[in-house]
C-alpha cells in the first residue's frame, strides 16, 4: 500500500496543474485517471486517421507576451511554463449573430466596443459603465458573495437583446446555470474572452496537455491511467485515501477531486455529505429555495446542461467558401434561451467554430467546421443502442437522408436509436447555421459527433455536465477535512480557469498548509 | 553567504518563476511587487524555494520581510549564514 502527500482524482486540466504544483515542491503526489488517456474535458482521439480536438475550440485568456496581472501569464509562472512554448496564434475575428444583429470581436476589445455603439447607440454609455464594473471585480476573491450577472448587466442595459449577445458566448464557454450566470463567472468569462480573447496552439489541445504531462512527470508526479476512483474513505472527520475499481487502496493526507462536487459526494458515499453551506448559493433570489432544494438531497447540485458537438471535415479552407469567423456564437431567436431543451438538442442556438481560421502558420491538415449544440442528457440516454456504431460515427451518406427526414417529420418524428438520432440531429445541427455561415454542407468529406453520453462516458460528469454544477464551491472546501474541491465546480472556467482552479487549490490546502506547519514543529 | 549573493539567490528564483522579467535593474530598496509583476501566488514560490533550495523556512507571518531586496537581505542574513548559492 502507498501512502501520498496528496492524490489527484482525474487527470484533466485543473488535477495536471494540481499535479505539477505539488511535484515541483517535492509532495508524493498521484493523478489518478479512469480512462486510458488524459485530458478529462479537453482531449483528443483519431478517427478514420484524422485527429481530432474534443473540448477545446480555442483558448480562451490570450496575453501577448509578458502582459502583467493577466491569468495566462500568472499559470505560466506557477507552472514555470515559457510563453513561447504555449504555441499560441490569435483568431482571426470571432462574431455573436442573431437575427438580423451581428457583433464581431477580436482580441482588440475596441472592435467589440464599436460593435456594440454601431448596432445599439443607444447602449453604449450603458456598457461601458459594465465594462468599467468588470474591470475593477477581482474574480479571485474567494470568500466575495455570489451574486447573480444577469441583475447586474440588466443595471447597465436597458436592452435585453444586447444583454442577450453578451451572455451568449460567456454561457456557452462556461456556464453550469440555466439562463444566469453567477457574476463572478460571468466577470471570469468576459475578461477571457473580450478583454484577451481567443488563442490556439497549431496542434490543438494536444499540445497543452503534453506539456503538462511532461511537466508532470519531470517534476516527479505519478500518473496512473485506467486507475478509476470508486471510493474516497474517511474516517468519519476526515479524507484518509481512496479505493480503486481494482479494489486496490491508496492513502493520503490530502485528497483532490475534479470529478465534481456531485461526484465526489457519491464517491464518499455519504448522503449527508453536503451541508447547506458546502456551496456558493447566490446570495440575491431564491436563497430560501435553494436551501431547501439541497436538504432534499443533491437535484440542485446536478448540472442540466449538456452538449452534442458535430465535426464535419471539408474538403478545402473554410474561408475558400467565405466563412471569415474564426467562431460564431449564434441564437436563432431574437431572445437566446440557455437551458436544457425538451428535445434531444436544441439547434436554434449553438456555436460555430473554424478552427483553420486562427492565424496558424500552417494551414491544419484537416478541414473543419464544428457545431456545439446544448443537449439533453436524459433523452440520450433513455435512446435504445440498436444499431449503435463505434463510439462516435455518423455517415455522411446518410445525413441525406436525415436532412429529407427532419424536413418531412418535423414534430412527429419516432423515438429513434442512438445512431439514427445522430443522423438525424447532425443534419439539424448543420441546417440550423446556415443563415450564419455559407453552405458547406456539399464540401463535406467526413462526418463525426459527440453527445452528452460520449460526454458522460469519458469525463464521468453525471448528466453529461460539462460545465459541471450549477452550484460552485469557491474556497474548494467539501465538508470534509483534507477533502478539496477542484476544476469546474470550485468554479474557475475555462482551460486557463481550469488549470487556475487546480494551482490555487493546491497551493492553498497543500502547499501553504504544509509551510504553516512547519512552523509547529 | 554576502548581502550580494543573497539578492543573487532572490533574483534567481524570480527568474526561475517568470523567464520574461527583466531583473537587471532593480532597485534594491524599492518593494519587488512595485517593479515586477509579482502577485501573492509568486511570494509563495519564493517562500517554498527558499525552503527547497536552501532548507530556509520563511513562515506566512514573515512574508512581509520579502518585500524588497533590502529587506530580503536583512530578514535572511542569518538564516542563510553559512549556505551556498544555487544557480
Amino acid at each position: 500500500m502507498s501512502h501520498y502527500d496528496a492524490i489527484i482524482i482525474g487527470a484533466g486540466m485543473s488535477g495536471l496543474a494540481a499535479g505539477i504544483r505539488l511535484a515541483m515542491y517535492d509532495k508524493k503526489v498521484v493523478v489518478l485517471e479512469r480512462h486510458y488517456v488524459w485530458g478529462g474535458l479537453n482531449s483528443f482521439y483519431q478517427f478514420q486517421g484524422h485527429q481530432f480536438d474534443v473540448g477545446l475550440h480555442a483558448m480562451t485568456n490570450y496575453a501577448p507576451r509578458g502582459a502583467r496581472g493577466l491569468p495566462l501569464t500568472r499559470l505560466l509562472k506557477q507552472l514555470r511554463i515559457r510563453w513561447e512554448e504555449l504555441d499560441l496564434h490569435q483568431q482571426g475575428h470571432s462574431a455573436v449573430s442573431f437575427p438580423g444583429l451581428k457583433l464581431n470581436f477580436s482580441n482588440d476589445f475596441e472592435l467589440l466596443r464599436s460593435e456594440i455603439a454601431r448596432a445599439f447607440p443607444g447602449q453604449i454609455d450603458g456598457f461601458d459603465a459594465l465594462t468599467r464594473q468588470v474591470r475593477g471585480y477581482n474574480e479571485f476573491d474567494l470568500n466575495a458573495p455570489t451574486l447573480n450577472a444577469r441583475e447586474i448587466v440588466e443595471s447597465h442595459t436597458t436592452d435585453p437583446v444586447l444583454a442577450d449577445m453578451l451572455f451568449c458566448p460567456l454561457m456557452f464557454y462556461g456556464s453550469a446555470r440555466e439562463n444566469d450566470m453567477d457574476w463572478d463567472q460571468f466577470v471570469v468569462m468576459f475578461k477571457s474572452i473580450f478583454f484577451e480573447g481567443f488563442a490556439r496552439p497549431q496542434a490543438g489541445v494536444r499540445h497543452i496537455l503534453k506539456l503538462l504531462i511532461d511537466r508532470y512527470r519531470r517534476a516527479g508526479g505519478e500518473l496512473r491511467l485506467k486507475a478509476g476512483v470508486s471510493r474516497i474513505i474517511t474516517d468519519g472527520q476526515r479524507a484518509t485515501g481512496v479505493e480503486l475499481d481494482n479494489g486496490e487502496t491508496l492513502t493520503a493526507d490530502n485528497v483532490l477531486s475534479s470529478a465534481g462536487l456531485v461526484e465526489t459526494g457519491r464517491l464518499v458515499g455519504s448522503a449527508g455529505l453536503w451541508p447547506a453551506d458546502a456551496v456558493d448559493v447566490p446570495s440575491t433570489a431564491g436563497a430560501d429555495k435553494m436551501s431547501a432544494q439541497q436538504a432534499a438531497g443533491t437535484a440542485a447540485l446536478r448540472g442540466k446542461l449538456s452538449f452534442t458537438e458535430t465535426i464535419s471535415v471539408l474538403d478545402k479552407p473554410a474561408r475558400d467558401l467565405g466563412i471569415e469567423e474564426t467562431i460564431i456564437f449564434f441564437s436563432n431567436t431574437e431572445r437566446f434561451n440557455y437551458a436544457q431543451p425538451n428535445d434531444l438538442c436544441d439547434t436554434s442556438s449553438g456555436v460555430i467554430c473554424m478552427p483553420g481560421n486562427f492565424n496558424l502558420p500552417r494551414q491544419p491538415k484537416d478541414h473543419l467546421v464544428r457545431i456545439t449544440n446544448i443537449a439533453n442528457y436524459d433523452k440520450w440516454a433513455a435512446l435504445g443502442s440498436a444499431g449503435l456504431r463505434p463510439a462516435h460515427a455518423v455517415d455522411v451518406t446518410s445525413t441525406a437522408d436525415a436532412h429529407r427526414m427532419s424536413a418531412s417529420k418535423a414534430g412527429q418524428r419516432p423515438a429513434l436509436p442512438y445512431y439514427e438520432a445522430k443522423q438525424h440531429w447532425y443534419a439539424r445541427s448543420c441546417d440550423d447555421v446556415l443563415s450564419h455561415i455559407p453552405d458547406f454542407r456539399p464540401y463535406v468529406s467526413l462526418v463525426d459527433m459527440f453527445t452528452p453520453r460520449t460526454i458522460r462516458h469519458y469525463t464521468g460528469h453525471e448528466g453529461g455536465a460539462v460545465y459541471g454544477s450549477p452550484l460552485k464551491k469557491r474556497t474548494g472546501e467539501s465538508g470534509v477535512e483534507g477533502l478539496y474541491i477542484i476544476g469546474t465546480d470550485q468554479g474557475f472556467l475555462g482551460i486557463i480557469g481550469a488549470m487556475l482552479s487546480g494551482i490555487s487549490m493546491a497551493n492553498r490546502w497543500v502547499l501553504q498548509r504544509d509551510n504553516a506547519a512547519v512552523e509547529t514543529t | 553567504m554576502t548581502d550580494e549573493m543573497i539578492k543573487q539567490a532572490i533574483i534567481g528564483i524570480i527568474n526561475d518563476i517568470n523567464p520574461d522579467e527583466d531583473t537587471s535593474n532593480i532597485d534594491a530598496a524599492t518593494r519587488l511587487r512595485d517593479q515586477l509583476d509579482l502577485d501573492s501566488m509568486d511570494f509563495l514560490d519564493i517562500v517554498m524555494e527558499l525552503r527547497k533550495r536552501y532548507g530556509v523556512h520563511v513562515p506566512d507571518t514573515d512574508y512581509e520581510h520579502l518585500a524588497s531586496l533590502d529587506s530580503c537581505v536583512n530578514y535572511l542574513r542569518d538564516k542563510m549564514a553559512g549556505k551556498e548559492l544555487v544557480s
